[in-house]
């Protein structure tokens, strides 16, 4: 068996047959991780032992009740990101600050998981508290992409996105506060989705920007992802921004043809910046989607441009403010010896914060202070809602935007020195967290390198059944079925 | 005086709510530290707010006593600032779109006048935890007791509009008694469900133009703000008739030296870097839940005072005592419950209790003598247990030593004698050792007649049933 080829759907086809069991999928896992893990690095944290005895507690379960009849992740073995909570496992955002922290509850997502009976099997590497776009910000290590081992593999949730294609998980989630799982599936060439805003309950995400971060599924095929996101998905009453309208079934239209429907293709993001080889991919779908009977029709969506500024202060703005509570006092890394409660304070983030989020704190704080609201976070907000109503306006004519992830493949470990050109990478996936909506990211090509480069789909907000459906037809004509070789 | 005060409030006060603004855990006060706490108000990693929706119905309940306006939508801003007893290091508070703003209150100057404060606005915010340090001066640690973290709080902030010591005393009552009323907050200024931060300028008698405002913080009593205010008005004075600029800043009370003392200078003034709250969604108050939370609103005042009149036969004068304070007439009802007679109990309340009250300068909470203890003094009175006099001896002990009433008129023997004979035999040593006044009396000087019952009385050490000293008094002397 050659489990790091298969997919949710296919392990679950042998576990109902019984050709499979738990342990022996959670066993394949630990033999691929073996022997990858090494070069990859894309766990934090992994506990062998206590992943085999549920592995064993859920065959026994499923042996004793049957295969369930509704959606189940059970058995299935999942990789979280180090920024949502977990009880067994430590959550550690990647940061020194947090380094030995242990959640007293499970997130929301977690839990549900567990409801579902999927075998969490450990936690992934991240850039520090989710700021980056490369997982190069982690203060544990550096992951490397499946595709090219001297290549970053995006971020932040690269290590959710690397262990999804180095097969060393069969499925993954992540967080996306300004492409943070759509540039780092793109990368590793992995499908990644970020749900509408409020869609999945954000209560146990250590939170980066309150009003973008959306946690989401990173799979290998489109219904992988679709079947995940249904299983975190909901309302949830502990989360006060949360959708309390019905989550619908992702499964049901899924396979339907989109043929006759419309897609939009924002001139903007063509424009100077994209790689020609992201292009040439990027063209190459677009014709593929034609064939099957879409019609893909230029948009605009104007203020494209201030969405990285626009983002990089409200976000930075809400940033300062969520981690203003590391501080030494009640939890986490604490400076030995200070003279005074300041110092204290000072001290142990100074020494517990890593440079990018150190930088982003210091420009929301700036951005937030008096003199300077109204110039800067005011005045994003404003953009912010003129980016919004730009969406408004296309999705009045489309069924859906589509457009390049990003305007690059990966880039090498260490290669991207300038923070602010890194900023720019996120330029595509940014405005739909500006928005809220939904977007989809799936394999649509290589460079000539051999690296993989994504496409993504974007959504009219809590269309995600809609977009599961476009992104599934799209994926069926591109059949694109290939492995990293590691 | 050279200089006139404009004084302003701000007033912050816990909610009587069973639970805290964003979390299950319970509200209360004091406790094991840190034992009604949960992930959320220690401001965990990945915890989220959900708000308290009854902290919220009495924040628009408070806002319509106060007469303003209330906004909709309303939203939550985050406070932002670096305090150890601040689990977040930011308090979830309001600042842009504040629930109620553009009120008022009319308060009784205690006389005929009255006077109006304008109200700037009324918000909702989460209360903060508390420090411990402890006693050794070298200690290099302080405690946190998290207990009250995300208490929810109304923050009442009102116009510079009172002008004097006396504005000041009488508009405190009002606001504390408005509170009461309203059943939003138990109001205990010594538990700090109540605190009053006061800001003080004076400005020359013949100009409208405000002079520099100082506040004072770390108040925790009435008597407290007016000690404040007349040492605030003093210094200041005095610092402009020496030409001294006084500085804009925010000073503490020191109750040890009877002084305030700077705790910062505006130009150290924290930058609060407000911004609207992205954890919480906007709040649509409309008009059917403004509706909704008039129909809540507990008996005022006015229509209590009525209701007494009504249901307890009382004057309008012992309806209007008795309805001042809001606690003054739950103590009133809550000891009508346990005995019939309405007038009696207004009439201790009057006199008795509202005098030994206003010595002790306490809360009604702090009385010794408690309505069941007061109910049962009224009881035996009216049953002829004891005299109305020794029932005053009794309310003295019971406020004394708390003890229960039936334990010390057992203890010291107070209880009334109304056995025929014993009496009877009384009289006759009274009638015997005072023959000159008993002939006075024959002789038609009937009002010597008090000074025998008195004799009787104290032979008795006033337990004697006064009404049948009087009977038996006037048949033997007929005779």
């Amino acid at each position: 068996m050659n489990i790091e080829t298969l997919s949710i759907k296919e392990v679950q086809k042998k576990l109902k047959e019984k050709s499979i069991s738990v342990p022996e999928i959670a066993e394949a896992l630990f033999r691929q991780i073996d022997r990858v893990e090494p070069t990859v690095r894309a766990y934090i944290s992994l506990n062998r032992d206590m992943v085999l005895k549920k592995a064993h507690a859920l065959q026994e379960e499923l042996e004793k009740d049957g295969y369930p009849e509704t959606p189940s992740l059970l058995g299935i073995p999942i990789a979280l990101k180090d920024n949502l909570c977990t009880t067994d496992f430590p959550t550690t955002c990647a940061g020194k600050i947090l380094e030995k922290y242990h959640s007293p509850f499970d997130a929301t997502v977690v839990e549900k998981l567990r409801a579902n009976k999927a075998l969490i099997l450990g936690k992934t590497n991240m850039d520090e508290f989710a700021m980056g776009s490369s997982t190069e910000n982690s203060s544990v290590q550096k992951t490397a992409n499946p595709w090219d081992v001297k290549k970053v593999p995006g971020g932040s949730s690269g290590g959710s996105a690397a262990a999804v294609a180095a097969g060393e998980t069969l499925g993954a989630l992540g967080s996306d506060t300004g492409g943070s799982i759509r540039q780092p599936a793109s990368f590793c060439g992995v499908v990644g989705m970020k749900p509408t805003y409020g869609l999945v309950s954000r209560y146990g995400l250590v939170a980066f920007a309150s009003s973008f971060d959306q946690i989401g599924p990173l799979a290998k095929t489109v219904e992988d992802a679709a079947l995940l996101l249904q299983c975190i998905a909901g309302y949830d009453e502990r989360d006060n921004t949360s959708f309390a309208g019905e989550v619908p079934d992702f499964d049901a239209g899924l396979k339907q043809p989109v043929k006759g429907k419309v897609v939009g293709i924002p001139g903007e993001y063509l424009d100077k910046g994209l790689n020609p080889e992201v292009k040439k991919v990027f063209e190459s779908v677009v014709h593929k989607l034609e064939q099957e009977g879409v019609e893909c029709r230029e948009v605009s969506l104007p203020h494209t441009a201030y969405a990285v500024a626009t983002y990089y202060i409200i976000s930075t703005a809400e940033a300062s403010s969520n981690l203003a509570r590391f501080d030494g006092v009640h939890y986490g890394y604490r400076s030995e010896n200070p003279e005074d409660t300041m110092e204290l304070f000072t001290r142990s983030r100074s020494e517990g914060f890593g440079d990018e989020v150190k930088r982003r704190i210091m420009l929301g704080t700036y951005v937030l202070s008096s003199g300077y609201y109204d110039d800067y976070y005011l005045k994003a907000l404003k953009v912010r809602t003129l980016i919004k109503q730009d969406f408004e306006k296309v999705f009045e004519t489309c069924d859906a935007i589509l457009a390049p992830t990003c305007p690059t493949t990966a880039y090498g470990i260490g290669e991207m020195e300038d923070p602010l050109e890194m900023y720019l990478g996120d330029i595509f996936t940014i405005p739909a967290n500006l928005a809220g909506l939904p977007g989809i990211t799936l394999r649509g090509g290589y460079d000539d390198k051999g690296l993989p480069v994504g496409v993504q789909l974007i959504g009219d907000s809590f269309k995600e059944a809609s977009l599961l459906n476009f992104a599934w037809n799209l994926e069926q004509a591109l059949n694109l079925r290939e492995y990293p070789q590691l | 005086m050279k200089y006139k005060p404009v004084i302003g409030f701000e007033i912050h006060t816990e909610l009587l709510t069973a639970t805290k603004m964003f979390c299950g855990c319970e509200v209360g006060f004091g406790g094991t530290p840190n034992t009604r706490v949960c992930p959320i108000c220690l401001g965990m990693p990945g915890t989220l707010p959900a708000p308290n929706k009854k902290a919220i119905d009495y924040t628009i309940r408070t806002a319509l006593a106060l007469n303003c306006d209330i906004q909709s939508p309303t939203y939550f801003d985050r406070k932002n600032y670096y305090y150890p007893d601040l689990p977040k290091n930011y308090q979830v508070s309001q600042n842009y779109n504040i629930l109620g703003v553009n009120g008022y209150m009319d308060f009784s100057m205690g006389d005929s006048r009255t006077k109006r404060v304008g109200i700037d606005n009324v918000h909702i915010e989460e209360d903060a935890g508390k420090l411990m340090h402890p006693e050794e001066k070298a200690a290099d640690y302080s405690l946190v007791d998290l207990n009250r973290a995300g208490t929810p709080l109304i923050e009442i902030v009102t116009e510079p509009d009172l002008r004097s010591v006396e504005e000041v005393e009488a508009f405190m009552k009002a606001m504390k008694n408005l509170l009461e009323y309203i059943e939003v907050s138990d109001c205990k200024m010594q538990e700090g469900s109540l605190r009053f931060e006061i800001n003080i300028s004076l400005r020359e008698k013949d100009t409208d133009d405000f002079g520099t405002k100082v506040e004072v913080k770390n108040l925790n009593s009435m008597k407290v703000v007016s000690k404040v205010l007349e040492y605030e008005l003093k210094r200041q004075s005095r610092m402009l008739d020496e030409g001294k600029k006084i500085m804009p800043e925010t000073r503490l009370w020191n109750e040890v030296t009877g002084k305030t003392k700077s705790m910062r200078t505006k130009e150290e003034a924290k930058d609060y870097r407000y911004f609207p709250e992205p954890d919480l969604m906007h709040i649509e108050i409309s008009s059917d839940w403004i509706e909704r939370v008039k129909e809540e609103l507990p008996e005022m005042r006015e229509e209590k005072k009525e209701r007494f009149i009504r249901e307890f036969s009382l004057p309008e004068y012992d309806a209007e005592v008795l309805t001042d304070e809001k606690k003054i007439a739950d103590y009133f009802e809550k000891t009508l419950a346990k005995c019939k007679t309405p007038k009696a109990v207004s009439n201790w309340i009057m006199t008795e209790v509202l005098r030994e009250l206003k010595e002790m300068d306490e809360e009604i909470d702090e009385f010794p003598v408690t309505p069941a203890c007061l109910a049962t003094i009224i009881n035996l009175i009216e049953n002829g247990t004891i005299s109305g006099k020794i029932g005053k001896t009794v309310f003295e002990e019971v406020f004394k030593t708390g003890k229960d009433p039936e334990k010390i008129i057992e203890e010291k023997g107070l209880k009334q004698v109304t056995d025929e004979s014993a009496i009877q035999s009384v009289v006759q040593e009274v009638i015997e050792e005072n023959p000159d006044t008993v002939e006075k009396y024959r002789k038609g000087k009937t009002k010597v007649m008090g000074f025998l019952v008195g004799q009787v009385m104290k032979k008795t050490r006033g337990k004697a049933n006064p009404k049948m000293v009087n009977e038996l008094l006037g048949k033997e002397l007929q005779e």
